[in-house]
């Protein structure tokens, strides 16, 4: 059985079908590995009891004669999806313990699609960090190096993704927080359009960014989840966008329109932003970036150069919108309904006080003080206001963009994995590590990172691909086709696929 | 109350008195307004709440579309714009009924902009402009435990009313006497009440009206403001401005400056008290909340809205004047309510009399529904009962007189309007050859008041008249006693 944990989950779904294996047995081996690689510190809560009900009730659904393309597929929650049947702690000591009493919906329709959920997985302080070291409940390690970090703020989901202890899990990305993590991890993970997947049941980090997206080992198995956790939520979420559910499945190998089964990106035009290419790119990272552009042209795409002239005002824009957001979402953690409450108070405002400064840590209570600084009378226009405004010009960047190209490449990050404990304390470094990722989240296009070859250390190096509105097929597709002339998301960490 | 009609006579010890008002009211709507929990009074503690009103992790607010129809209501009501979008914006502060930590409301661009609200005062009309009504949530309530009552001095939140829509509708600061902001209070409140979009129960909460109060020597800049909370009823609304004012007047006469204040009134003091002053003011840190998108309403929905609304009351008035030829009083009189008006319409369609309708139903039927504080919908007399009574009247069988005995009758329960009149007897004397033997019977016995009348004695006339009408058991009609005793008189 030393296989199961290799298959993808459309592997998966194939050898289930075939009940060549029970969902139940798939289950159990995973279950055991998690506990044998407890020290990656990627899952939050193991629901060993839980998931093995959900598997036999699959497998039993399967012998009724039903045959749905993830059922019976054991996957993982980020630990920001809240759900009735696990606790839910966003990372965070301000919500140990904490159940909720209803079900984030991108996680009912995995489960509704007949998925089996493991259990939840570890990510930084609500969503906050690129680095997975700013849990409250101990930093996550890379698979490829546990001296290193795994990205974050899904760092969780993709090191449990690329140690194989689980063939797919649910992701959340406000600045990258799905790209990120799955080129350090050396997986595949997509960002959707902003409203694609509903945020009902997401704890919130910046509302107007926030969004939920599946990370897996393949562009395949990422069409697979994203066909079930997308589609309209319009009476939980005002925010979901009104468009039907889609197969993303479907198109995955439909050649292009003019294009051949040789070249099926016959005719993809793929924009190059020459800011994604300048001085603070790493020449590991570039020449791993490079490699794969020159396979994308070998499947017919042409390459284009194109501008996003606002990249680098991504950062001050990022850093003042999302904290802002988090000042005022991060508000209802006051220690009266619910979560972590100070033992010892003489008032309610030293019940606030106290409340905050134990349940949160350091890089969520410099957020709130950004956010709280920047929307402040007599600072609104100057940081707020303006940074609305330039997220508004980025947005008018990318359809500028798009006039010459139909999907843009570059790095997803400037390096590979840093180590553990190397920029814990700079947070501007941090900071400044998100610059490719930013920008699309701010204009809330779709965006993707898959694995595109080694660079320093032998750390994994992602590609990250951005598609106009809606464009996810787009992406799926490019992304799946350079997946078949490419192993790249094959490899895993020697230590791993055993 | 009284109600000076020029603005030189408004001065209260030579100052001019500015008044605005933020009225809250509560939207009519089954469920709250971005959740679908029940709006409900009175319901045990935190039975009506959701994970959106507990603000629960992950739960996300959503646009109740009736409580959006409440507002284009007012809007169309008020003649104001009805925004093609307007912006929800967070409101952020720590309270513990606040569960978000901040209200989600309206700011920069609210959904009703303009608009104004005419009244009368005594007989003159008044015109207060609105600046905006915006939409917004209301906030829980913080329960205490009073240790001297033997409670543990503990503190309990209940998120029932948390959630709630409200319409908050703003004023210009364009009134200038207690009397004006008060009939401005009662004219808004029939406004919602009677397009349904508030029930107006002031003591539930359900109409909450802050005034802002300040003076001003005449000509001067806007003197400095102190905001009432809570009034919650009219009469408290009368007292505390009137307090207000005067307290005002006082500080500033004796040289102290007015510090910009919210107050509260307390009716047992019947004195306001300062609760919080502008030092403690919070930086609200309002910004566009990004969990809603923009608020749209296209025109066809406010079109649509506009052909299922009721007759407004100024349009219903301006009617009555034009159909019925009532008076503008009458008329505004009458459309103080939805029921007042269908009962006058009813009454003076089948009475074809509408300013005898129109004065049966705001003298006697208004006393008596007064003294039994009752509304129109619970009146025991129908207005075909009232019709059939102003068509005896009109035909010369009653009196007015014996009208009111025959109201009285209807009023206690009897049903039918000729059948009291022949119970009672009340039936006018019309024959003239039967009261012309009364009159003659009365000459005989009266000389005294002849000698007197033709002394030029109008008393003498009146006495004669009483005698008759006595003599007549009061069946005869006035008109034709005077006529008759004046032709016998020569």
């Amino acid at each position: 059985m030393s296989v199961i944990h290799e298959w993808s989950v459309a592997e998966l779904s194939r050898q289930l079908k075939a009940k060549a294996v029970s969902s139940v047995e798939v289950v159990q081996h995973l279950l055991s590995r998690a506990q044998t690689h407890a020290a990656l510190g990627s899952f939050l809560h193991l629901d060993s009891d839980g998931a093995l009900m959900q598997a036999k009730a699959a497998d039993a659904q399967r012998s009724a004669g039903e045959s749905r393309p993830l059922l019976g597929v054991p996957i993982a929650h980020k630990d920001v999806f809240v759900t009735r049947d696990m606790p839910t702690t966003a990372g965070s000591k301000m919500l140990a313990g904490y159940q909720s009493p209803f079900t984030a919906t991108v996680v009912q329709h995995l489960s509704d699609a007949g998925a089996v959920s493991l259990g939840k997985l570890n990510c930084d302080e609500f969503a906050m960090g690129s680095g997975n070291e700013n849990s409250a409940y101990g930093a996550v390690r890379n698979p490829w190096d546990t001296r290193r970090v795994p990205g974050g703020s899904s760092g969780g989901s993709a090191a449990a993704v690329a140690a194989r202890l689980v063939p797919a899990a649910t992701g959340t990305d406000t600045g990258g927080s799905i790209r990120q993590p799955a080129a350090f991890c050396g997986i595949t993970g997509i960002k959707p359009t902003y409203g694609l997947c509903s945020r009902y049941g997401m704890v919130a980090f910046a509302s107007s960014l926030d969004q939920a997206g599946p990370m897996a080992r393949t562009a395949e198995d990422c069409a697979l989840l994203l066909s079930a956790m997308a589609g309209p939520d319009l009476d939980r979420d005002a925010t979901s966008l009104d468009v039907p559910k889609r197969d993303f499945t479907l198109t995955l190998d439909q050649p292009r329109v003019g294009a051949t089964a040789d070249k099926p990106l016959k005719g993809l035009r793929v924009g190059l932003p020459k800011e994604f290419f300048g001085a603070g790119l790493s020449a590991d990272v570039n020449a791993a970036v490079q490699a794969a552009l020159k396979q994308l042209t070998e499947l017919g795409a042409t390459l284009v150069d194109i501008s996003l002239p606002r990249t680098a005002l991504s950062i001050p824009v990022y850093y003042i919108i999302a904290p802002a957001e988090a000042s005022s979402n991060l508000s209802r953690f006051d220690g009266v309904r619910y979560g972590h409450r100070a033992a010892h108070y003489s008032d309610l405002i030293d019940m606030y006080q106290k409340t905050r400064t134990e349940g949160f840590g350091d890089e969520v209570k410099r957020r709130i003080l950004i956010g709280t600084y920047v929307l402040s009378h007599g600072y609104y226009d100057a940081y707020y206001l303006q940074a609305q405004k330039i997220r508004r010009l980025i947005a008018n960047d990318f359809q500028a963009a798009f006039q010459q190209c139909d999907v843009i490449a570059g790095p997803v990050a400037p390096t590979v994995a840093w180590h553990l404990g190397d920029k814990a304390n700079d947070p501007v470094a941090n900071y400044l590590a998100d610059i490719f990722t930013l920008s699309t989240s701010l204009a809330g296009l779709p965006g993707m990172s898959l694995p595109a070859g080694f660079g320093e250390g032998g750390m994994p190096v992602g590609l990250q691909l951005v598609g106009n509105y809606l464009k996810e097929d787009e992406l799926l597709h490019t992304a799946h086709q350079f997946q078949q002339i490419t192993s790249w998301h094959n490899a895993g960490p020697k230590e791993f696929v055993l | 109350m009284s109600a000076p009609s020029n603005q030189a006579a408004l001065l209260v010890n030579g100052y001019e008195v500015v008044i605005g008002f933020e009225t809250h009211a509560q939207l009519s709507t089954a469920s709250k307004i971005f959740s679908r929990s029940a709006v409900a009074f009175g319901a045990a503690p935190n039975v009506h709440t959701s994970p959106v009103d507990l603000a629960l992790p992950g739960a996300l607010p959503v646009m109740n579309k009736g409580a959006v129809e409440r507002a284009i209501q007012l809007g169309l009501a008020v003649n104001a714009h009805v925004a093609e979008r307007s912006i929800f914006a967070r409101k952020n502060y720590f309270y513990p009924d606040l569960p978000k930590g901040y209200q989600i409301s309206q700011f920069e661009i609210p959904v009703v902009q303009g608009g104004e609200v005419s009244f009368f005062l005594g007989d003159e009309k008044k015109t207060v402009r609105l600046v905006r009504a915006h939409l917004e949530e209301d906030a829980g309530k913080s329960l205490h435990e009073d240790s001297a009552l033997g409670g543990g001095g503990q503190s309990g939140i209940d998120l029932n009313r948390a959630g709630t829509p409200l319409l908050e509708i703003v004023t210009e600061p364009d009134m200038r006497s207690t009397a004006e902001a008060v009939a401005y209070a009662k004219e808004l409140h029939k406004i919602v009440t009677w397009i349904g979009i508030c029930d107006g129960n002031m003591q539930e909460g359900s109409f909450r009206c802050d005034a802002n109060v300040s003076v001003r020597k005449p000509g001067a800049p806007l003197g400095t403001r102190r905001e009432i909370k809570n009034l919650n009823s009219f009469k408290f609304m009368q007292q505390a401005i009137d307090f207000e004012i005067r307290w005002q007047i006082e500080q500033i006469e004796d040289g102290h400056a007015i510090q910009q204040a919210t107050v509260l009134f307390d009716p047992d003091t019947g004195e306001t008290r300062a609760m919080r002053t502008k030092e403690d003011a919070a930086d609200y840190r309002y910004f566009p909340d990004p969990d809603l998108p923009p608020l749209v309403i296209s025109r066809e929905w406010v079109a649509r809205v506009r052909s299922e609304m009721a007759e407004l009351p100024r349009v219903m008035a301006e009617r009555f004047v034009r159909d019925y030829g009532l008076p503008e009083y009458d008329a505004t009189t009458l459309t103080q309510s939805q029921a007042m008006a269908a009962y006058f319409e009813a009454t003076a369609k089948a009475s074809g009399q509408a300013k005898l309708a129109s004065n049966w139903i705001m003298g006697e039927v208004a006393r008596r529904l007064n003294a039994d504080d009752a509304g129109f919908d619970a009146i025991p007399v129908s207005s075909a009962q009232l019709a059939a009574l102003i068509g005896r009247i009109v035909d010369n069988t009653i009196s007015n007189n014996a009208a009111k005995q025959v109201f009285d009758a209807l009023w206690q329960g009897e049903a039918d309007v000729d059948a009291i009149i022949d119970a009672k007897g009340l039936k006018q004397m019309n024959d003239t050859g039967a009261l012309e033997a009364i009159v003659d019977e009365v000459l005989a016995a009266n000389a005294d008041n002849i000698a007197q009348y033709k002394a030029g004695k109008d008393k003498a006339f009146n006495a004669l008249v009483g005698q008759v009408m006595k003599a007549s058991k009061g069946k005869a009609n006035p008109a034709q006693v005077n006529s008759v005793l004046k032709a016998k008189l020569g």
